[in-house]
């Protein structure tokens, strides 16, 4: 048995605008999602995910390259023909049936024994949550439930393959939170791939085995979401993963000068690196420094102090003029304190904490 | 005064002068035709003023044993009435229903601009359309001298004055009654749902039977009630496309009025036509009603 279960190869797709301009959604992308994993194909809007998944699905047909699932060739095969079900955004619930009938509709479709159907539809309802919701219509049901009750229509075939398009985005905060945890959970389970598209970064980082970052009909990087978070390739997938602090510069052995003037520490490595790169230090890493203490700094002039709770972000500016933001921990209240007064803060930093990232590397 | 009794008031406003006019113009005539239909005809025209429930026996086996007897025509006409209404019904929503799902995915501006040719007809006079094709049918018509002199027949084809001339011109009379509310349910459907059922498996034919056809049969529903009841009265169409070889109920009706002068039996006709209209109606409204209650109760 092979280790992927869908492996796209040289995939493109190019759509042609109104103006009759052309827009590449997909560049000869090659991508191999493993079995049992969770995938997650994050970027900004435009960036091709939803065309990605739609080709995976089988709704948008390919202008080159192939798709294998589970190794059979699927580039001309219909959806309907495609071992491979959808959760979609806004669920697509069949309004004229029920909740067990909408379940049921791809076992009734195979032509699966009424009985077996009943049971089967019990037992995924209760794999969601949802035990003895047959009867209830569509509309009856809160937004939630509306999305579970797709999930259990999708997963209901045992599909090789679960594709979620943005399925949590209409959901608010807290039950969208509960859901992810919930996603993971069934998808761990079930024990099948599932493809997740978002444009929520924090989203991505929480669910996901790997992270495929889009942009421009390409995948960025692919990776877990410690690597891409603490690692990112290029400053694209830095500025898109979490907040970021970017210096770009030159090296000179242990420090980044930037063209202002700044000087970047960070630990030497053996990557072999432009001379040209650029530093990245995540908000987190910056802390409070206290006199006498061995790191290098940057002083900075406070524009704001916000409190989220957990953390103080501060927003600075450098002498230089650059801006800067930091996040400290709310149990360092009494420093906070005091740079309240003074809006002076000396921000310090471990170099080796400090990423590099070389010039025009996959970008 | 109180927000209520304001808000009677307004109704009574607003809805006063319809009222009115319905009660004189609609009531009060359809009251005049139920008392006619229940009395003797007149010697020479007009009513007598007597109780004769016969005019209803001579369609339904009940005549009247001194002057008139039963006879079976009348519902046998009744019957080809509704055979040719329902026949139109479905002529119109096979030209509709494709029709209906071009024009929804066209862009904003080719939709108007085809409901507006789909008003067109509207602003020309009915009787003028329809001797259009008389002219197309006819044995010296176009269609007629266009398959002559290609040579595909010998002899001119019996195209006018048939029952499938009639089912054409109404099929043609009533497309944009027919287009309008079929039109209005398929712009409506969610093509996500026609996604989601191609995503479970199903092929584009269990699609459309599964999920296409039950989520725009509303539209299909009111166009078929829109249709079949003037279809089913129609005098013109037949009386210029049938000519004197097919009669439709209306043309019976007309006649009982006007050549015939039994007021009474044609009264009782048109109650006929009437009361199995409005239990057709009844029916569609109960049915759909329940269908609304349960959606009501849904949200």
């Amino acid at each position: 048995m092979q280790n992927s279960i869908v492996r796209l190869v040289e995939a493109s797709k190019a759509f042609t605008t109104p103006e009759g301009g052309s827009v590449t959604a997909l560049d000869r992308i090659d991508l191999d999602v493993r079995r049992n994993e969770f995938l997650t194909l994050l970027g900004p809007s435009g960036c091709g995910k939803t065309t990605l998944l739609q080709a995976i699905s089988g709704f948008v047909e390919l202008d080159d390259g192939s798709i294998l699932i589970d190794g059979e060739d699927m580039t001309d095969r219909p959806p309907y023909r495609r071992p491979v079900n959808t959760v979609f955004q806004n669920y697509a619930l069949f309004p004229h049936m029920t909740v067990g009938e909408n379940v049921a509709y791809s076992l009734e479709v195979a032509g699966v024994a009424k009985q077996e159907r009943r049971e089967k539809v019990a037992n995924a309802l209760k794999m969601v949550g949802l035990e003895g919701m047959e009867a209830r219509r569509p509309r009856q049901l809160s937004g939630g439930q509306q999305q579970r009750v797709a999930l259990a229509r999708a997963i209901i075939a045992r599909p090789k393959l679960l594709l979620l398009d943005e399925p949590l985005s209409a959901l608010d905060k807290n039950l969208r939170q509960a859901m992810q945890i919930e996603l993971k959970t069934l998808q761990n389970e079930l024990g099948i791939s599932f493809i997740f598209v978002t444009h929520d970064q924090q989203e991505a980082l929480t669910m996901s085995d790997r992270v495929a970052v889009l942009s421009g009909g390409r995948i960025q990087q692919l990776d877990t979401p410690r690597a891409i978070y603490d690692h990112p390739v290029n400053t694209f997938v830095a500025t898109f993963i979490g907040a970021s602090n970017l210096f770009e510069g030159t090296l000179d052995g242990d420090r980044l000068m930037t063209a202002d003037g700044m000087s970047i520490r960070h630990q030497p490595c053996d990557r072999k690196i432009s001379t040209k790169a650029t530093a990245l230090i995540r908000p987190e890493q910056f802390f409070l420094a206290e006199d006498n203490a061995p790191f290098p700094t940057i002083d900075v002039d406070l524009d704001q102090i916000v409190f989220v709770g957990s953390t103080f972000e501060l927003f600075g500016r450098t002498a230089e003029g650059r801006k800067v933001v930091a996040e400290v921990p709310a149990n360092r209240r009494s420093l906070v304190g005091a740079i309240e007064q003074s809006r002076k803060a000396r921000l310090a930093y471990d170099p080796s904490a400090v990423h590099l990232i070389g010039e025009r590397r996959g970008a | 005064m109180s927000i209520a009794s304001r808000r009677r008031l307004q109704l009574g406003l607003l809805l006063g002068p319809v009222s009115a006019f319905l009660a004189v113009f609609f009531l009060g005539p359809l009251a005049i035709m139920v008392v006619t239909s229940f009395l003797a005809p007149g010697l020479y025209g007009g009513v007598e003023w007597t109780f004769y429930p016969h005019n209803f026996g001579r369609i339904l086996g009940f005549a009247d044993p001194m002057f008139e007897e039963f006879d079976p025509i009348y519902i046998a006409i009744f019957l080809r009435s509704v055979e040719i209404a329902a026949l139109t019904v479905l002529a119109t929503l096979l030209v509709c229903y494709p029709a209906a799902f071009c024009i929804a995915r066209l862009s904003e501006r080719w939709k108007n601009f085809c409901l507006f040719l789909i008003t067109l007809p509207f602003f020309t006079s009915l009787i003028v359309r329809l001797f259009v094709w008389v002219l197309i049918l006819r044995q010296t018509g176009l269609v007629n001298e266009v398959l002559l002199s290609t040579g595909l027949i010998e002899r001119p084809l019996d195209l006018i004055y048939t029952q499938g001339a009639i089912i054409l011109g109404m099929t043609y009379v009533f497309i944009p009654f027919m287009f309008m509310p079929v039109y209005a349910s398929v712009e409506k459907l969610d093509w996500t749902l026609v996604r989601a059922s191609l995503d479970l498996g199903a092929g584009p034919v269990r699609t459309f039977l599964r999920i296409i056809l039950p989520l725009t049969a509303p539209g299909i529903a009111g166009g078929a009630v829109i249709v079949f009841i003037p279809a089913l009265g129609n005098f013109v169409v037949p009386a210029v496309l049938g000519g004197a070889k097919v009669m439709m109920f209306g043309n019976l009706i007309e006649q009982q009025f006007l050549a015939a002068r039994n007021w009474p039996f044609g009264a009782a006709l048109a109650m006929m036509v009437m009361s199995v209209m409005l239990i057709m109606m009844v029916a569609q409204v109960v049915l759909s009603g329940r269908r609304n209650a349960a959606a009501a109760l849904a949200r």
